[in-house]
């Protein structure tokens, strides 16, 4: 089936900010379905567009997915619910118990891996430091579920490397200003990026890394950091 | 095949409750091994080494983490008595605010009984915000998943557990029939459906806690 047939019908559309590793999760999982949405460029600098602060009244924030209308808030909910209505290929595995380890992950790296980057380029010596710690303690953690798999899901390209891949375009500016280096501490994570990178769905999706570091040292600049 | 149910947890957790209510719904059977918070066992630092925190629960010797994880594993591994919708946006829907109670609503709802004068005065404001978007997810029903308990239900049963501990000890009210009729009404009926209905020796006596019995057995 192409795009065309998958889509008759359907209206599919993302509110979305280019940099954001969470809208590009639903991007990248739109892309593995054969489908894509229209992508309506939210100016999160200047201010919310009306149908956002409708769409998501509760967090105001991107990614929202509308569905013919109807709004899906929180980018690991739509990759789940994108994975539900349009079945093949499969994201998450069939088993149960695999169906629970890829949802412990989802939420192991929502929970710590963006804020714990953050902390890295919004601060300096001492807590920079600390957070460069934390930060590369998270990502051997990671390094430890993938061993030796080619992917974090297995054998394909599924639900737990489609949560964290987009968040790796932000490790470089995370790397310039902690002054360290992900492939130093996680080869074999390291290498999976590259991996994933050479998808077509994720090199279509993801942005330039320097870009998103020259966006983070715009964001210092205005939070008064050097 | 005999099927083999542990349930690592601590009496008063309620991320543990979750995963107690949701086998209790389910009518399955399984060993409950209380935690000391503060001496954790060798075996839940083995099962759980990401973490190292209650629940974990171990299916036929495989553990499973986190309490919403757990819960949606054991959805999906006992068909009986569903506690998830079927339908993909219904199911959206539930895990959305399911998370909001845990992302937004229990720290709001904590960091005003922690803090006194004006703090308390703000952040009162924003736990309010809060509860009036779960108070109009209730408009029409009698649950947040309907007619039963579902996800969202499990997920906020905390707040009939904690708030009502909480107003206790602080004087503070935060949830009453004329501020959040509908809140109110639900608290009620969770507490009913989930101690009465699901308790397998209902000669027991509560322990009374402000009023609500407690909600771990």
């Amino acid at each position: 089936q192409n795009i065309r047939e998958r889509m008759a019908g359907e209206q599919l559309v993302l509110l979305d900010f280019w940099a954001s590793p969470f809208c590009n999760r639903v991007k990248i999982a739109l892309a593995e379905k054969g489908l894509k949405a229209r992508e309506r460029e939210e100016d999160l600098f200047g201010g919310k567009s009306e149908l956002l602060l409708k769409s998501n009244p509760v967090h105001q924030k991107v990614p929202v997915f509308l569905h013919n209308g109807k709004p899906v808030c929180e980018s690991t909910n739509i990759v789940t619910y994108i994975d539900e209505t349009w079945t093949s290929p499969p994201l998450l595995p069939t088993c149960t118990y695999e169906r629970a380890r890829a949802r412990f992950w989802a939420d192991f790296i929502d929970k710590k891996l963006f804020d714990t980057g953050g902390n890295i380029w919004r601060s300096t010596g001492q807590e920079q430091e600390a957070a460069t710690k934390d930060f590369i303690q998270i990502v051997k953690l990671l390094e430890g579920t993938l061993g030796d798999k080619e992917f974090l899901s297995g054998d394909k390209f599924g639900f737990i490397d489609i949560i964290l891949i987009p968040l790796t375009s932000w490790f470089y500016a995370y790397e310039t200003f902690g002054g360290f280096k992900v492939e130093d501490h996680c080869p074999k994570l390291s290498a999976w990026i590259k991996r994933c990178s050479e998808r077509e769905s994720v090199a279509k999706v993801l942005p330039c890394p320097q870009k998103v570091c020259e966006l983070v040292g715009m964001m210092r600049k205005m939070n008064g950091i050097e | 095949m005999a099927e083999e149910v542990k349930l690592f947890k601590t009496w008063s957790s309620p991320y543990g409750l979750r995963a107690v209510w949701a086998l209790k719904l389910k009518g399955i059977e399984y060993e409950s091994i209380d935690e000391d918070h503060d001496n954790k066992s060798p075996q839940l630092l083995q099962y759980n080494p990401v973490h190292k925190k209650i629940p974990v629960l171990i299916h036929n010797g495989k553990p499973v983490a986190e309490s919403l994880v757990i819960v949606e594993y054991i959805d999906e591994t006992w068909k009986q008595n569903p506690i998830l919708p079927q339908d993909p946006y219904e199911c959206a829907t539930a895990c959305f605010w399911a998370k909001f109670g845990d992302e937004k609503v229990l720290p709001s709802i904590w960091r005003v009984f922690i803090q006194e004068g004006k703090a308390q005065e703000e952040l009162l404001g924003q736990a309010m915000e809060n509860l009036k978007f779960l108070e109009e997810q209730l408009e029409g029903k009698v649950f947040f998943g309907g007619e039963k308990i579902g996800l969202v239900d499990i997920a906020l049963g905390w707040i009939a557990n904690l708030t009502c501990m909480l107003e206790e000890i602080s004087g503070l009210k935060l949830i009453t029939q004329e501020k959040f009729p509908l809140l109110f009404g639900w608290m009620q009926n969770f507490v009913c459906t989930v101690f009465v209905c699901l308790n397998p020796k209902p000669t027991e006596r509560p322990r009374q806690l402000g009023g609500l019995q407690a909600l771990d057995y």
